[in-house]
């Protein structure tokens, strides 16, 4: 259902300023990237179109709001000036960041996926950055083929308002993995996160165990494969190579994080000479360089139970992510309870945000 | 308690909807096979627009692979997280024993009714009276009742 909106200035006077960590702007179809795409690339596309692995599972009736489609009758979420209105203007964010799901990142040709890449950010900066002066966003990356990644990374890395670069859930490894470093140190080397966003699959299930049957496994499942990348990330020393490595986890929950901990460090206590270029216990690394997305925040069967949660995983490193436009989405008036009191709240919803983007979100 | 006229009931045909604001808060009608039903458009999960969501119908499985579908186009889904609510009570079926949308009766009135003279409470009338012309109030109307 098209929804028209009125512009309004009512609602931002009386609401605190919000950072949102987690805004998805959609293509309404692959069309919208022929402009941004070389004759060659464009052809391939029209004739071969995309093919990735098979991977999340998006029912065809629930991914979006049902109330986020614009009035001109294309894909919520597609349209730069509605977004606008529709969230930033309605709920008062100060700046919000864009991670386009486009197919771009997971394509099994390397020089088409490196093309679309490059494709999916110009489309960016001309469809979203360069109109909304509130938007930043997530650099696209053929992260699978290292040398293409850094190549797209150096072309982006001057435009401050890129302040990360965006790996979909599961990799084809985990993330700790060597082949991925050179990405990771160029995102060092320009002070770009690394963010892993939920779901989206370099051909892996969302399960250790094999394909499941049901959406709702796949919606719960990246719990297990985040939990996957961050061991990896940890016990391969990547925390180590690049000490100024900061880490992004959108859409994977944070609930899990503390029993995480707990387990690594446990283990990790009695198999030190496994890992010997580990010079802290895995929580450390964890605690300085991982920021977690709240969307979609956990709901603790005793709500009061929430507070405690979140000062396990560490109250400085939960960011506010609406994850707009789509279905499972958390209103941002709702989403961090006014049971956690203001100093919470406004750590979550703001401050621990400006503190690990720093000058690319405000500069 | 007042009364408002919300629509023409052959603005909302079976299966049809229409949002309206009355006293300051947002109000779906509906029709649904011919019987009209309003409520709260907003869901108090967090406050999504309840009443542009889908209507469908209840899901059951009394065992697992015996399915069964009933009350077709009964169900109202929030346009946000499909929290699933009755549309002819208000109900949640997502946490029934703490959520409830407030529900409104729709009655349909002749508009002749609807447009005859009625006395205003407290108020006397006056010893002028302008010139008039008949307003033929045709066909029926939707009328609910809205504490104020």
């Amino acid at each position: 259902m098209a929804t028209t909106l009125e512009r309004t200035t009512r609602q931002a006077r009386t609401k605190p300023a919000i950072i949102d960590c987690d805004i998805h702007n959609e293509l309404d179809s692959e069309r919208d990237l022929y402009p941004f795409l070389s004759d060659r690339w464009r052809t391939h596309l029209m004739t071969y179109g995309m093919h990735g692995p098979s991977g999340a599972i998006y029912p065809r009736f629930t991914n979006r709001r049902a109330d986020a489609f614009p009035p001109s009758g294309r894909e919520a979420g597609s349209e730069c000036a509605f977004t606008s209105v529709q969230l930033l203007d309605e709920w008062n964010i100060a700046c919000g960041i864009l991670n386009p799901l486009t197919g771009a990142g997971s394509q099994l040709n390397p020089e088409f996926d490196a093309a679309l890449a490059t494709a999916v950010n110009d489309w960016q900066v001309a469809e979203w950055l360069d109109k909304e002066p509130r938007l930043r966003a997530s650099i696209i990356l053929p992260f699978e083929h290292a040398d293409l990644a850094v190549a797209e990374i150096e072309r982006r890395a001057r435009d401050p308002r890129f302040v990360q670069v965006q790996f979909t859930g599961r990799p084809r490894e985990p993330m700790g993995r060597r082949k991925y470093w050179p990405i990771y140190e160029a995102c060092a080397t320009h002070g770009l996160a690394v963010m892993s966003h939920a779901f989206g699959s370099g051909g892996q299930p969302i399960t250790g165990c094999g394909w499941p049957s049901f959406y709702i496994e796949d919606h719960v499942g990246p719990s297990q494969s985040m939990q996957a990348n961050l061991i990896s990330l940890v016990v391969e020393g990547v925390f180590e190579r690049f000490p100024t490595l900061r880490v992004v986890s959108a859409e994977n929950g944070f609930a899990w994080v503390p029993s995480l901990m707990w387990r690594l460090d446990n283990t990790f206590d009695l198999l030190r000479d496994e890992t010997p270029h580990l010079t802290r216990r895995p929580s450390e690394y964890i605690r300085d360089h991982v920021w977690f997305c709240t969307q979609p925040v956990e709901e603790p069967h005793r709500p009061e139970d929430l507070r405690w949660l979140m000062e396990q995983v560490g109250i400085d490193h939960l960011i506010f992510a609406s994850d707009y436009a789509h279905w499972d989405w958390d209103a941002p008036d709702t989403a961090i309870p006014a049971r956690l009191g203001d100093d919470v709240r406004r750590k979550i919803y703001y401050d621990n945000a400006l503190a690990l983007y720093g000058d690319r979100l405000m500069g | 308690m007042a009364r408002h006229v919300v629509g023409r009931v052959e603005e909302i045909p079976p299966g049809g909807r229409k949002i309206i604001t009355v006293a300051g808060r947002s109000i779906g009608i509906f029709n649904v096979h011919g019987e009209f039903f309003a409520l709260r458009n907003r869901c108090p999960h967090q406050g999504g627009p309840l009443c542009e969501g889908l209507l469908w119908g209840m899901l059951h499985a009394r065992v697992p692979g015996e399915l069964e579908y009933t009350r077709a186009g009964e169900i109202l889904t929030c346009a946000w997280h499909g929290w699933e609510f009755d549309i002819r009570t208000g109900q949640s079926w997502c946490d029934p024993e703490r959520l409830r949308v407030r529900r409104y009766d729709v009655h349909v009135e002749p508009g002749d009714t609807l447009a005859a003279d009625t006395p205003v409470p407290g108020k006397v009338p006056g010893p002028y009276i302008a010139e008039t012309y008949p307003v033929v109030a045709e066909g029926q109307y939707l009328v609910i009742e809205v504490t104020s």
